[in-house]
């Protein structure tokens, strides 16, 4: 995956291009808003991290000047203004993600992957199939081998989510956004209190685990197998 | 500038200038007119007391001839205060009468003249001035009959040195008055600035004097007075708050320091370091949430998140608030019972309440205990209600915990505020501040009761005019 930070703080650009390239992606770095529009419409690049405020151009005209230019690569927003009108404001010019500093790296890392793979991969699908897992979201029944179970309709949009993203870390903010449109921090383990609850429902009994906790970052569902 | 300077400059001794000039040339004006008139009544009398020796005179002469006329006149002349008068000869020679000299031709002029003269006894330097009439009587004979006018100067004189007077008078009184008026507003005023600028240089104490006259000045101090005292609570609130973070906010800094220099100094393994970043990290994720709440809280005591108001169902945020933590609460042994059957739509930040309710939510669950027992002997619950009547719309929840003393219920709504028996279990002490900052945001209210036993906390919004036709 080909990522390009746009971020004035030399020292965090540094760590996020060498913590990516950790985990395999290539990152580039600019240091302003005019180096970073113009690296990003030379295009090539799976997802942009922008940070909202940049010398030069701001990191929300950034993204309008790409978009005008029919430039549709995924931005998620740094910003250290975390309210929720700033979101809401981040969101609305453009950005496809956002993100409050400060961030941990696990985060950062899991949302890039959605998004990337959210441009590239496949649209909606009606079916999510992860080993002899499979959720219909037309019917919405979710069958697990032979068997039928029943989840509450909340456990059923937690599970879509896991699913649409299997193989794939999600973490408990966006779970928390996307699954209860929540963006505050509800200050306890509340998400591992649900995800529980789900796995019980669809690992239990079970020789093999779906639902994996991945220490320090979140939760993934994938086919162990694999 | 100087005091002089400031004085000349006030708006008070600028307006008494424009008056004094209208009073001065009114004052002038009236002293004219009065002179005038003076001026003019004396010479009525003179004209009126000559026509009458005139026409005396006259009748005697034509009565009794020339001889008769010059005795009277010499009679007349030598009376103390008398008129001016002459006879003549044809010719011009004088036959009686006490003027000793005249300017000349007047006698050959005919009526009323004035001019200058002399009187017979008196020496030659002095001159006066007189009004005089020459008449012609039968036979060529010249009769001259005046009258001094230095009665008129003198009169004219006063009057006109009187009128120099007053109009200084009002001059010098009115500039007085206007420095001692302008003084008593400048002290005023100097007064304030000099008590602004001390409070400018940070003595937030300081107050405007009032003298109790109740006039314009005493308004305005008053006023400004209530202004300071706002201020002055704000910045002590600030100051509060800033005291606040700083210890809750650097008791878990030091914290994280400690722990770093004890691994710098003390681990041996991987593990050993690795166990201290991780609880560092840890420590570090729950000063942001303590910063983020305090940010918040700020915002939404300024009013700063009004742009993002819109109207949703509280009921919506009720169930779905409750459905995030029925499965805490179950793991408590504890129900969680949402009852939002009646729909209210409110205007506001949905995100913001729902994290009220979370909050007030989160609590109840924190602080009720499992075995606890409800008044009816049911199994202990908490209850989440919505509730609308004409006036507001209320989330309501009640648990069976150990609730809040009373006296307490005022305390804990405030920033890092936590009861003594609550300091054990994890939290910030800003949980039902941003309740409370969250209710305000709306125009409404976080009331605590007693729900004997436990705890009901009550979010009250008040209902928007689109609301009530709903």
């Amino acid at each position: 995956m080909r990522l390009l930070i746009i971020e004035d703080d030399r020292d965090a650009a540094e760590y996020l291009v060498k913590a990516f390239r950790e985990v395999g992606h290539v990152a580039d770095h600019a240091a302003d808003g005019e180096e970073g529009l113009s690296l990003a419409l030379d295009g090539g690049y799976d997802v942009l991290i922008i940070d909202r405020m940049l010398p030069k151009l701001d990191g929300l005209a950034v993204i309008g000047q790409l978009r005008a230019k029919g430039n549709a690569a995924p931005a998620l927003i740094l910003s250290a203004l975390g309210a929720v009108d700033d979101r809401v404001r981040g969101l609305r010019a453009g950005g496809d993600d956002y993100l409050p500093k400060p961030y941990s790296f696990s985060e950062l890392l899991a949302r890039v992957e959605v998004l990337a793979r959210r441009h590239t991969g496949r649209g909606e699908e009606t079916q999510y199939r992860v080993a002899d897992l499979e959720l219909d979201r037309l019917s919405h029944r979710v069958v697990r081998g032979s068997e039928e179970i029943s989840l509450q309709p909340r456990e059923f949009r937690l599970l879509e989510y896991l699913m649409k993203h299997a193989g794939q870390v999600v973490t408990r903010t966006m779970l928390l956004e996307n699954v209860w449109d929540y963006h505050f921090d509800p200050q306890t383990n509340i998400i591992d209190v649900h995800i529980s609850r789900l796995r019980s429902k669809i690992d239990k009994g079970f020789a093999q685990p779906l639902l994996h906790t991945v220490r320090g970052a979140g939760y993934m569902i994938r086919d162990g197998a694999r | 500038m100087t005091a002089l300077g400031k004085l000349l400059r006030t708006t008070a001794f600028q307006l008494t200038l424009v008056y004094l000039v209208v009073f001065a040339l009114f004052a002038a004006f009236l002293v004219g007119y009065f002179a005038l008139n003076t001026r003019r009544l004396i010479n009525e009398q003179i004209v009126g007391t000559v026509d009458t020796e005139v026409t005396a005179l006259t009748g005697q002469y034509n009565q009794a001839g020339i001889r008769r006329l010059v005795v009277i006149v010499d009679v007349r002349s030598r009376r103390p205060g008398s008129s001016l008068y002459l006879v003549t000869t044809p010719t011009g020679e004088g036959l009686a009468g006490n003027v000793g000299s005249l300017e000349p031709g007047i006698l050959e002029s005919q009526g009323w003249v004035e001019t200058a003269y002399r009187r017979l006894e008196e020496p030659e330097s002095a001159e006066h001035n007189a009004l005089v009439r020459v008449s012609r009587l039968p036979g060529g004979i010249r009769l001259l009959v005046g009258r001094d006018l230095d009665e008129r100067e003198r009169m004219f004189h006063i009057v006109a040195v009187a009128g120099r007077w007053s109009v200084a008078l009002v001059v010098v009184l009115g500039v007085l008055g206007g420095i001692f008026v302008s003084r008593r507003v400048l002290n005023r005023v100097e007064a304030m600035t000099a008590t602004a600028q001390t409070i400018m240089a940070g003595d937030l104490s300081g107050r405007l004097s009032v003298t109790g006259s109740g006039d314009e000045f005493d308004r305005l101090a008053l006023n400004l007075n209530v202004m300071l005292e706002r201020i002055d609570s704000l910045m002590r609130g600030l100051k509060e708050v800033t005291d606040n973070v700083a210890h809750d906010l650097k008791t878990p800094l030091t914290r994280l320091r400690n722990r770093c220099e004890a691994a710098l100094r003390m681990a041996k393994t991987d593990a050993d370091y690795r166990r201290v970043l991780e609880e560092t990290i840890e420590e570090s994720v729950g000063l942001i949430r303590t910063f983020d709440a305090l940010l918040m809280i700020a915002r939404a005591e300024s009013g700063q998140i009004r742009d993002g108001m819109a109207e949703f169902d509280i009921a919506d945020v009720a169930r779905d608030v409750g459905d995030l933590f029925e499965p805490l609460a179950e793991d408590k042994g504890l129900t969680l019972q949402v009852q939002a059957s009646e729909h209210a739509t409110v205007k506001g930040n949905r995100e913001l309440v729902s994290q009220a309710l979370a909050n007030l939510v989160d609590n109840a669950i924190k602080y009720a205990a499992p075995d606890a027992k409800a008044a009816n002997g049911e199994r202990a619950g908490i209850l989440v209600e919505t509730g609308a009547d004409k006036d507001q719309i209320t989330l309501t929840v009640s648990d069976h915990g150990p609730g809040i003393p009373a006296g307490d219920r005022s305390r804990v709504v405030e920033r890092f505020v936590r009861l003594e028996q609550s300091r054990s279990e994890p939290g910030s002490g800003l949980g039902l501040s941003l309740v409370s900052a969250v209710a305000r945001l709306h125009g409404g209210e976080l009331k605590l009761e007693d729900n004997a036993p436990g705890l009901t906390a009550q979010i009250a919004l008040p209902r928007t005019p689109s609301t009530r036709a709903a």
